[in-house]
């Protein structure tokens, strides 16, 4: 779950990181009134959980009234990169001599959390790992003991911060760290962290994300949780707790597992076609959920033929076919073409009692995906 | 032969009185795994799947000789059971709890090296030694006994390799699931170093998918150090970047590390063919036998 620029940054002020004046505005009207309030210069920036926004024309710095409006009621509700923009952050603009990157985040292949500083902040960091690599100082973390302040200064000293600032920028990366350990994040950063002429550091971004596993230890944050579904689908696989992602095509895609629905998604592709969605229905469901799962992907008016895919452990065949077939005998006419492959547990009792009527069965999972496939292509004629 | 497991590995449930955890321990019984004890606190001196229960772990392996753990405990309170395990100690944990915290398991990551125990999971099916025992959920019914290793992060990916293999009459010495989350015990690596010194096993598939460095990190092993033909399979050629596919780790990063093309680049470097189908791993598979 990551939180907005403004919920972040109010993590982080609580914890005693500067940050600038803000005011998170919903219309124009609010814009100017914030912008007024704070004083010009002020940065207009879309609140929306998605990176680089300033390059997709989410962030504007304004001088007047006029210009602030005129920003405010072009960004809010604008689409930035397939999200919409409900509300702006009207924010100081803060006049700077230097932009430094820092951040906390797990490193996977060292099971460990890592601390980064570097001197190239204000960019896509993640070009600056790519590219050059060396001008990012990295300290990995001993969970058990925390973050240890000569750790925080020497990846300040190493990133080659001015020493002016270190001793600021080392607490900063400090605090940063005890917030992604306080709070179950798995990524905090700052970026830009500001340097003043006055060498002061000022937290200009802030990103938080976190842990949705570990939710259940910070109502808090629960509470933040918003629905950031990107359409009226993702909304409803929310509800009905899938793990769903709409794609372009036209061939839906049922299965249990995510690595068997992934593959039965390249399979759908390496066959000619184009996968309509990744719909994982997890372990062990029940006909209600199976039946939920049919009718998400009926709704999607992309999709052309449905496969659907399951291989069982956990999962039974009969539950699947249960689901399957009260999804479709409420309809007179079968919207779109399902065609089912049912192997592991239970499969044969699942095959018994599955209304061959209503679905077309393959017993492999080649076999399914290209009938899928040939069948969208029918409906695509 | 095989790796990790085998008829006479002694097992105890943590979590046995849960609806999941009692229902497993009955499958792998009657799979014929030797499960010698459950341990559940504040349950000790109870039976449940027709063994003793004990508070602590520690008592099972000092009363039963158990010498792994496999682990059915809600996520909240899973990593305290795996630290458990840890100190009993035993010498193999098996984690099928979804959804555990990362920071967590990084915490249980620690000790884990400290410690000369293995860990297999979380978030993972389990392992099986067919004809043998299995630790976790698979399906014992899909496998057969044979002389082909199996390493996959994925549960239901590596039923279906498996049923591809079974299908052909291509049996299997042990079959690893690993897991999918982002912080996991034994990875490809430390199962594809067993399989290399298991003597029995005469071929490898490997089945990876989208996220993480593990495949590219298992190429640069098998190039190294591997002489048994190693067959790959990756999940999420067509995975959008930035989008979670289910698993935890399954996500191609924004600056495109972690696709699939990388991790089949990689394995292909090191001689490692890789299906486009998990039939076609099946046919390398043949080849190498």
């Amino acid at each position: 779950m990551k939180l907005h620029e403004y919920q972040a940054k109010g993590v982080f002020a609580d914890a005693g990181i500067p940050t600038p004046a803000s005011q998170l505005a919903e219309t124009a009207d609010e814009a100017v009134a914030a912008a007024d309030d704070i004083g010009y210069p002020v940065a207009i920036k879309a609140q929306v959980q998605v990176g680089g926004r300033g390059k997709a024309g989410g962030i504007e710095l304004v001088e007047s009234a006029d210009e602030a409006r005129e920003a405010a009621e072009r960004i809010i509700g604008m689409d930035l990169k397939g999200l919409h923009v409900d509300s702006v952050l009207v924010e100081e603009a803060v006049d700077f001599v230097n932009e430094l990157y820092i951040g906390v985040t797990m490193d996977r292949g060292e099971g460990k959390p890592v601390a980064m500083v570097s001197t190239k902040g204000g960019v896509d960091i993640e070009e600056v790992a790519a590219e050059n690599p060396e001008a990012i100082a990295r300290e990995h973390v001993d969970p058990a003991f925390g973050l240890h302040p000569y750790q925080a200064r020497r990846a300040v000293y190493e990133a080659g911060v001015d020493r002016d600032v270190a001793g600021d920028v080392a607490s900063v990366l400090t605090t940063l760290y005890s917030l992604w350990d306080d709070r179950d994040a798995t990524e905090t950063e700052i970026n830009p962290l500001m340097v003043t002429s006055d060498d002061e550091v000022i937290a200009a971004d802030a990103v938080m994300n976190i842990d949705e596993d570990a939710l259940f230890r910070h109502p808090d944050l629960a509470e933040m949780e918003e629905e950031t579904a990107e359409d009226e689908l993702e909304a409803k696989a929310n509800e009905y707790g899938f793990d769903y992602v709409r794609l372009e095509g036209n061939v839906g895609i049922i299965g249990n597992g995510a690595g068997l629905v992934m593959t039965t998604l390249d399979l759908v592709d390496y066959y000619g076609g184009e996968p309509a969605n990744f719909l994982d229905i997890g372990g062990g469901a029940k006909a209600e959920r199976v039946a939920n799962a049919l009718d998400m992907v009926f709704s999607d008016e992309n999709v052309d033929s449905v496969v659907f895919n399951i291989f069982g452990g956990i999962t039974r065949g009969d539950e699947v076919a249960k689901g399957i077939n009260a999804a479709l005998e409420q309809f007179d006419e079968i919207p779109k073409p399902v065609v089912v492959r049912l192997a592991g547990t239970n499969a044969e009792e699942g095959m018994e009692i599955l209304n061959t009527e209503l679905v077309e069965v393959q017993e492999t999972l080649e076999d399914a995906v290209q009938r899928a496939v040939a069948r969208a292509e029918e409906v695509d004629q | 032969m095989s790796i990790l497991v085998d008829d006479e590995t002694r097992v105890v449930v943590q979590g046995i009185t849960g609806g999941e955890g009692k229902f497993h321990a009955e499958q792998m019984m009657e799979y014929g795994t030797n499960v010698v004890a459950g341990a559940v606190p504040g349950k000790g001196g109870q039976e449940a799947a027709g063994v003793p229960v004990y508070d602590t772990v520690r008592g099972a392996a000092r009363e039963e000789d158990a010498d792994a753990a496999v682990v059915f405990v809600p996520p909240a309170f899973a990593a305290d059971a795996l630290f458990e395990a840890l100190d009993s100690p035993v010498d193999l944990v098996v984690a099928i709890t979804e959804g555990i915290p990362q920071q967590d398991m990084a915490s249980v990551y620690k000790r884990l090296k400290e410690t000369d125990t293995e860990l297999i999971g979380p978030n993972c099916p389990g392992i099986i030694t067919p004809g043998e025992a299995k630790l976790g959920i698979l399906p014992g019914n899909i496998f057969s006994e044979g002389n082909v290793g199996l390493v996959s992060r994925s549960g239901t990916l590596t039923y279906q390799v498996v049923d591809n293999l079974t299908q052909r009459g291509i049996g299997q010495t042990t079959a690893v699931g690993i897991g999918g989350d982002p912080i996991i015990g034994t990875d490809f690596v430390d199962a594809l170093e067993h399989f290399e010194a298991d003597p029995e096993t005469k071929a490898v598939v490997m089945c990876g998918e989208i996220g993480g460095e593990d495949e590219e990190d298992a190429a640069r092993y098998i190039s190294q150090y591997m002489d048994t033909p190693v067959a790959g399979f990756i999940a999420g050629r067509t995975a959008p970047p930035g989008k979670r596919m289910g698993h935890a780790g399954a996500i191609v990063s924004g600056s495109g590390t972690g696709t699939a093309q990388s991790k089949i680049d990689a394995l292909n470097d090191a001689g490692v063919p890789v299906g486009d189908t998990p039939n076609e791993v099946a046919d390398h598979i043949e080849e190498f036998l």
